[in-house]
């Protein structure tokens, strides 16, 4: 991936960081679960996954499920960059005139499957991995779970099931932000070690930095497709990313911040302040 | 033809069709050699089972999905509401052992508040078959259907082998008009409400008998016109009292502001004795000698009231 590549993708994921902020406000979003997948997100739709505006009926196409679901501001942000939906959509977040919520739906083109209770995704990856296996084709199926979702038991068993069928077609990307909603995850349900989890359960495993972009595409370009083997790539994420002032707060999850923070994180995000939040939103839902 | 030759068949002839389990194969033992890898065993995962065949839906399947009813409804409900429900896919749900047919495995597996769960669902159909002739003649209507569905399965062959009418979805079948009593029953209790019927005919009684067999959507204009025949409508399932085919009249009469006498035969409030099946009937006063003589009872006590 050369200089020029590298420098374009992180100007997307910016824009869809810019997404993200502004829908953290008129009733908010969850802000730091999203900011932490959206590199993962601007990834795969520009440089990896067949699929475009053009061949979302395609039955050739590969499918994107976002499994944790709560960070679908990420993936609202990007599919309005790519041209999956007008920008201006995005203002009606929240809003009944529109289908733009806190968890994703199949009325906006580009998302494949609604999700938003935990550990369902998995299994419905499974359904179309085994579907696709049927047909020989090719498609590949991305599901990205959080790693708070891991607590949930129908993650595990679909991964076992998933085996079981020799589903080498399906990928796990795991957003390793190490935050369950309000807690850090080892200080609540401890996953690591977690490549040997996930090795035990017979997957092959990468473990990567979720937020470089050439560590992405040499993780996503090396997946075999033929080991019989479902494939797991570990991003180690930071939950906030690109907003210094709610990185890795426990605090600020779901956010709701006022007009003026916003701006003042829109400032953060390019480098120009560090925000200062007043609003309280450690809200748990 | 059994339950296993007829999906055999249908599945033969249509490529869309998947047949999953959760590793409950008992009915289904011979598919995988028919149908081969179109056979799918998710293993013991009800949850990660109905996942998948909302997956496989997705891509244009019709996955014919099977588990013991209580673990399929219950265990699994709120993939079955949340992958299936929301999204509207053709799913069909074929619970094992429902009801008074969990015989013997105690409270763990008897499916006797599913009809009231899975109703609840937006778009999903619910069906129960008298019999496994019954079963065959819903079974292509039921798959054709685009909605998601469940199915109280129930193969029982019977000693009297009753030869019913063609199956259409939202419709009751009607074995007999009565102006004194009128059975309303679904599932393998149509077979002793059936000889209930016999004895109370012996002793000079006019007598009613609809096999539902849809009980979502149901035969509202049947029940409404039944209810303006007869003195006595009696409901008879093997399913709590709350949420099953008494509570459905409840809200038809209700719906359509008027009201009838409605005695109904089901499990109030408590599981049911474990042993075997026809111990389970006898103990439950679920035999067509009880049945005919609880039915009795009522009516006579209406005709008092009424004098």
């Amino acid at each position: 991936m050369d200089k020029t590549k590298i420098k374009e993708l992180q100007e997307l994921a910016t824009r869809v960081r810019e997404h993200i902020i502004r829908m953290s406000t008129n009733g908010g979003c969850f802000t730091g679960a999203s900011l932490s997948c959206a590199d993962l997100i601007v990834y795969l739709y520009s440089e990896y996954l067949n699929v475009n505006t053009n061949n979302l009926k395609d039955p050739n196409r590969d499918y994107l499920f976002l499994s944790k679901g709560h960070d679908v501001p990420a993936l609202y942000g990007t599919l309005a960059e790519l041209g999956f939906i007008e920008k201006d959509r995005l203002k009606n977040h929240l809003l009944t005139k529109d289908s733009i919520y806190w968890h994703p739906n199949v009325n906006i083109p580009g998302i494949e499957f609604h999700s938003g209770s935990l550990g369902h995704l998995p299994s419905v990856g499974i359904g179309v991995a085994m579907d696709c296996k049927l047909k020989n084709q090719t498609n590949r199926v991305i599901v990205i779970t959080g790693d708070g979702e891991m607590n949930e038991g129908t993650f595990w068993e679909a991964i076992l099931v998933a085996n079981a069928y020799k589903l080498d077609n399906l990928v796990i990307l795991v957003d390793r932000n190490h935050f369950q909603a309000n807690i850090r995850t080892e200080d609540l349900i401890p996953l690591e070690p977690l490549v040997d989890k996930f090795k035990a359960f017979n997957c092959t495993v990468n473990r990567i930095d979720g937020h470089n972009f050439e560590a992405l595409e040499a993780a996503f370009k090396g997946l075999k497709y033929d080991s019989g083997k479902v494939n797991v790539i570990i991003a180690d994420t930071i939950r906030g990313k690109g907003l210094p002032s709610i990185e890795e707060r426990a605090d600020r999850w779901f956010c709701n911040f006022n007009a003026d923070e916003i701006q003042d994180l829109l400032k953060e995000l390019h480098g120009e302040l560090n925000a200062t939040l007043e609003s309280e939103t450690l809200i748990v839902r | 033809m059994t339950y296993e030759e007829l999906l055999t068949e249908i599945a033969l002839k249509d490529e869309r069709i998947i047949v999953m389990t959760a590793e409950n194969r008992a009915l289904i033992r011979n598919m995988p050699k028919n149908i081969g890898n179109r056979f799918i065993d998710t293993g013991i995962t009800e949850q990660t089972m109905i996942g998948a065949a909302a997956g496989l839906a997705l891509r244009g399947r019709i996955p014919v999905v099977h588990a013991l009813a209580s673990f399929l409804t219950m265990r699994a409900f709120e993939f079955i509401r949340t992958d299936l429900g929301i999204s509207n896919l053709p799913v069909k749900l074929c619970g094992f052992i429902p009801g008074f047919l969990s015989d013997g495995n105690g409270p763990t597996h008897q499916a006797i508040e599913d009809v009231s769960l899975l109703r609840g669902i937006p778009n999903m159909q619910v069906f129960a078959p008298a019999d496994e002739n019954d079963l065959v003649a819903m079974l292509p209507e039921i798959i054709n259907s685009k909605s998601p569905a469940y199915i109280r399965i129930n193969h029982r062959k019977t000693d009297y082998q009753y030869n019913h009418t063609p199956f259409e979805i939202g419709k009751a079948e009607e074995i007999s008009k009565g102006n004194d009593i009128t059975f309303l029953v679904y599932g393998l209790l149509f077979e002793n409400t059936m000889k209930a019927k016999a004895i109370l005919e012996e002793q000079g009684y006019s007598v009613g008998l609809i096999n539902i067999r849809s009980l979502k959507p149901i035969d509202e204009e049947l029940i409404l016109s039944i209810a303006n025949e007869t003195n006595l409508i009696v409901t008879v399932e093997d399913h709590f009292l709350t949420g099953g085919l008494y509570s459905i009249l409840a809200e038809i009469f209700l719906k359509n502001k008027m009201t009838a006498n409605v005695f109904p035969m089901a499990l109030r409030e408590r599981w049911f004795k474990p042993a075997l099946l026809s111990e389970v009937l006898e103990y439950e006063e679920f035999t067509p000698e009880k049945i005919a003589e609880h039915s009795i009872r009522e009516l006579e006590l209406l005709l008092q009231k009424t004098i």
